[in-house]
C-alpha cells in the first residue's frame, strides 16, 4: 500500500465559453476511503468527474490519479479507474451478460476467466435471472447495477460514482450503499457524487460542497455539522396570525409562510425548549406542532449554499 | 503483447458489437438491401422498355437496359448504407455507453474501427443480395474470376471510403436526424452519373459534373469488369478517388472523436 493519495488535483479551471464550471479545485482523496462531492444541481459535480475520469480536458490545474499525471498518462490513469455515470453506461442493445462480456474482452481478460468473472458479478448483482434480456428492458435499478457490474469487470483501484442513486426506489438506493461499503472494505477508492445529504452522511469519509465551482467547505460529516451553528426547533402553527405573532416574539428566527411554520435556533436541551414554549404561553400563541432538529447535513448544505441558484443554462 | 495486437483485438470485440446489434435488430440492414432491389425491379419493369431502346446499343430494350442498370443499382446500394452507418454512429455517440469507452484503456480508435468493419460486412452483404436479384430478372455479366474479383475489390474499396465518410457524418451531426440527412447527397450521385443513363445524353452544365463527379468513373470501371465495355483510364480514376474519400474520411473521423464529447 503507497501513502500517495488516490487523486490529487490542484488548481483545477474547466471553462465552457463564459460559464466557469470550476474556479480553481485542490482536492486529495485518500486511498481506500470514500470521497463525496456534494453541491447542487450545476455546480460543477459531473464536470469534475468527467475531468478526472479523462473523459475530458482541464482547462488548467494539475491532476494525478493513481500516481499518474492526467493529462501525460491518459491511458494509466484509465487503467486504475472506473466509472459509473449518472446516465446509464450500459448497451442497451446487448443482454446483461453480453456486456459483461464485452467489457471482460475490452480488458483483455481469457474468455473462461471472463465467463467466468461475468457469472459472479451477475450473481453479486441479482441480475443472474435477467442475464439473458437485453439491457434496454431493464429497471433503472437494475440497469444502475449493471452498470456498476460492468465497471467492476476490470477490477478498478478508483472508481467514480456520478449520482449512483438518483432516481432509484428506497430499497435500491440501500443495495447500492451496502455495494459500496463492500468495495470500500476490498481497498477500493471511492468518488461520490451524490445530491443526497443522507448518502454523503452514511457513506462519506470526506466530504466537499462545490458551489459555482469551488469547494466551498471540506472536512468529515462532523466536522462539516459543527461549523454551522447548532440545532433548531420547527414549530407550527394553526394559522397566519399566530404565525406573526410568534415572529413577533421570538424576534430573530427564519419563517416558512407557506408551511406556518418557523425555526428558532436552539441546541434543542429541554430547558430552552421549556423557555421558548414559555414565551410563546405568555402571549397565548397556540403552537399546533413542535419538532426538535439536531443539525444534519442538509442545514450545512443549504446554509454554505445560501439560495437556491436557478441551473445555470449550458 | 504490442500496442498493435490489442489494438487489433479490441477492434474484433468492438466489431463483434456492431455485428450483434445488426443481428439483433435486423431491420435496417434488410431496407439496406430491400430499397435498392424496389428500385431495380421499377427501374427494369416500369422503365426498362423504354430506356434499352435508348441507349444505342444493337439489342435494346429490357434486356439491355438489367446490364446497363445494375452497376448504378449497386452504387446506390452503397449510398444508401452510408446513411445507415451515419445514423448508427450518431446514435452510438449520445449513448453512456461511448462515454464509458472513452475512459477505458482501450484503443480509442477501435470504437470506429468496429463500426465501420461491421458496415463494410453488411454492406457487401446487401450488394450480394441486389447482384443476385439482378441475375435473376437477367442480368447477364461476362466477368472472368479474375474480373469478378476486381470489380468485388473495387466496390469494397469504395464502401471503405463511404463508410469511413459516414462515420465522420455521423460524428459531425448534433442530432441523430441530421445524421440520417447528412448523407442524403450520395444517393443523388447515381442518377447524377452514368448510372441510370449514358452522361452523353445529358444538358451540358449537368454532363459536365456527371463526367467528373466519382460515382461516374467507378460504375464505368464496373460496366468495364461486367459487361465487358472498354474501361481506358476509369479504373485509376475510380480508385484514386476510392482512396482519397477513404483517407479523408478516416481521418476527419479520427480528429472528430478525438475531440472532448459535448455532453
Amino acid at each position: 500500500m503507497t501513502t500517495a493519495p488516490a487523486i490529487m488535483a490542484t488548481g483545477l479551471r474547466k471553462s465552457y465559453g463564459d460559464n466557469v464550471v470550476l474556479d480553481g479545485v485542490d482536492l486529495e482523496v485518500a486511498e481506500g476511503t470514500i470521497f463525496s462531492l456534494l453541491g447542487p444541481n450545476g455546480a460543477g459535480k459531473t464536470t469534475m468527474v468527467q475531468i478526472l475520469s479523462t473523459l475530458i480536458g482541464a482547462d488548467g490545474g494539475e491532476v494525478r490519479v493513481a500516481g499518474h499525471d492526467l493529462a501525460r498518462e491518459p491511458d494509466a490513469v484509465r487503467a486504475a479507474i472506473g466509472v459509473t455515470g449518472q446516465y446509464s453506461a450500459v448497451d442497451r442493445l446487448l443482454t446483461g451478460e453480453e456486456n459483461l462480456l464485452l467489457m471482460a474482452d475490452l480488458h483483455h481478460l481469457r474468455r473462461a476467466e471472463g465467463r467466468r468473472r461475468a457469472a459472479e458479478l451477475l450473481e453479486r448483482f441479482d441480475l443472474t435471472d435477467a442475464a439473458g434480456k437485453t439491457a434496454a428492458t431493464y429497471s433503472g435499478g437494475m440497469q444502475r447495477r449493471l452498470d456498476l457490474a460492468m465497471t467492476l469487470v476490470g477490477d478498478p483501484r478508483i472508481i467514480y460514482l456520478d449520482e449512483p442513486t438518483t432516481g432509484l426506489d428506497p430499497r435500491s438506493r440501500r443495495t447500492m450503499w451496502q455495494i459500496i461499503r463492500d468495495l470500500v472494505a476490498g481497498g477500493v477508492t471511492i468518488f461520490l457524487t451524490t445530491q443526497y445529504l443522507e448518502e454523503a452522511d452514511e457513506l462519506a469519509d470526506r466530504i466537499a460542497l462545490l458551489d459555482h465551482g469551488r469547494f466551498i467547505a471540506e472536512g468529515t460529516a462532523d466536522e462539516l455539522k459543527r461549523r454551522i451553528p447548532g440545532g433548531h426547533i420547527r414549530l407550527r402553527f394553526a394559522d397566519a396570525d399566530a404565525l406573526r405573532s410568534a415572529t413577533h416574539v421570538l424576534g430573530e428566527v427564519s419563517t416558512d409562510e407557506e408551511g406556518l411554520a418557523l425555526r428558532v435556533p436552539s441546541d434543542g436541551g429541554v430547558r430552552s425548549i421549556r423557555t421558548l414554549l414559555a414565551r410563546l404561553d405568555d402571549q397565548s400563541i397556540e403552537v399546533e406542532e413542535m419538532s426538535v432538529h439536531t443539525p444534519d447535513l442538509d442545514d450545512v448544505f443549504l446554509t454554505l449554499t445560501g439560495q437556491p441558484e436557478k441551473e445555470p443554462v449550458r | 503483447m504490442s500496442a498493435l495486437t490489442l489494438s487489433a483485438r479490441d477492434s474484433a470485440t468492438m466489431l463483434r458489437r456492431s455485428l450483434r446489434h445488426m443481428l439483433r435488430y435486423p431491420s435496417m440492414t434488410l431496407m439496406i438491401a430491400g430499397m435498392p432491389v424496389v428500385f431495380l425491379l421499377i427501374f427494369v419493369y416500369v422503365f426498362g422498355g423504354t430506356m434499352g431502346n435508348g441507349l444505342g446499343g444493337a439489342a435494346g430494350g429490357r434486356h439491355a437496359y438489367v446490364n446497363y442498370v445494375t452497376p448504378g443499382i449497386i452504387l446506390m446500394t452503397i449510398a444508401g448504407a452510408a446513411t445507415a452507418t451515419a445514423v448508427s454512429v450518431a446514435m452510438d455517440m449520445t449513448e453512456g455507453i461511448v462515454a464509458r469507452f472513452r475512459t477505458m484503456a482501450i484503443s480509442r480508435a477501435s470504437v470506429l474501427t468496429g463500426h465501420v468493419v461491421g458496415s463494410v460486412i453488411q454492406n457487401l452483404l446487401s450488394m450480394a443480395l441486389v447482384v443476385a436479384v439482378a441475375l435473376a430478372i437477367g442480368f447477364r455479366p461476362t466477368a472472368s474470376p479474375m474480373e469478378w474479383l476486381a470489380a468485388a475489390g473495387l466496390l469494397t474499396l469504395l464502401v471503405l471510403a463511404l463508410t469511413w465518410l459516414s462515420v465522420g457524418l455521423g460524428l459531425v451531426s448534433k442530432t441523430v436526424e441530421s445524421a440520417s440527412n447528412a448523407p442524403m447527397p450520395l444517393m443523388l450521385l447515381p442518377f447524377l452519373g452514368s448510372g441510370f443513363v449514358p452522361t452523353d445524353s445529358m444538358p451540358a452544365g449537368l454532363r459536365w459534373f456527371a463526367e467528373y463527379q466519382p460515382f461516374t468513373p467507378v460504375i464505368n470501371a464496373l460496366r468495364g469488369l461486367l459487361l465487358g465495355s472498354p474501361i481506358g483510364n476509369d479504373g485509376i480514376v475510380a480508385v484514386a478517388w476510392c482512396v482519397g474519400i477513404a483517407l479523408v474520411g478516416y481521418l476527419w473521423s479520427k480528429k472528430l472523436f478525438n475531440r472532448d464529447p459535448s455532453r
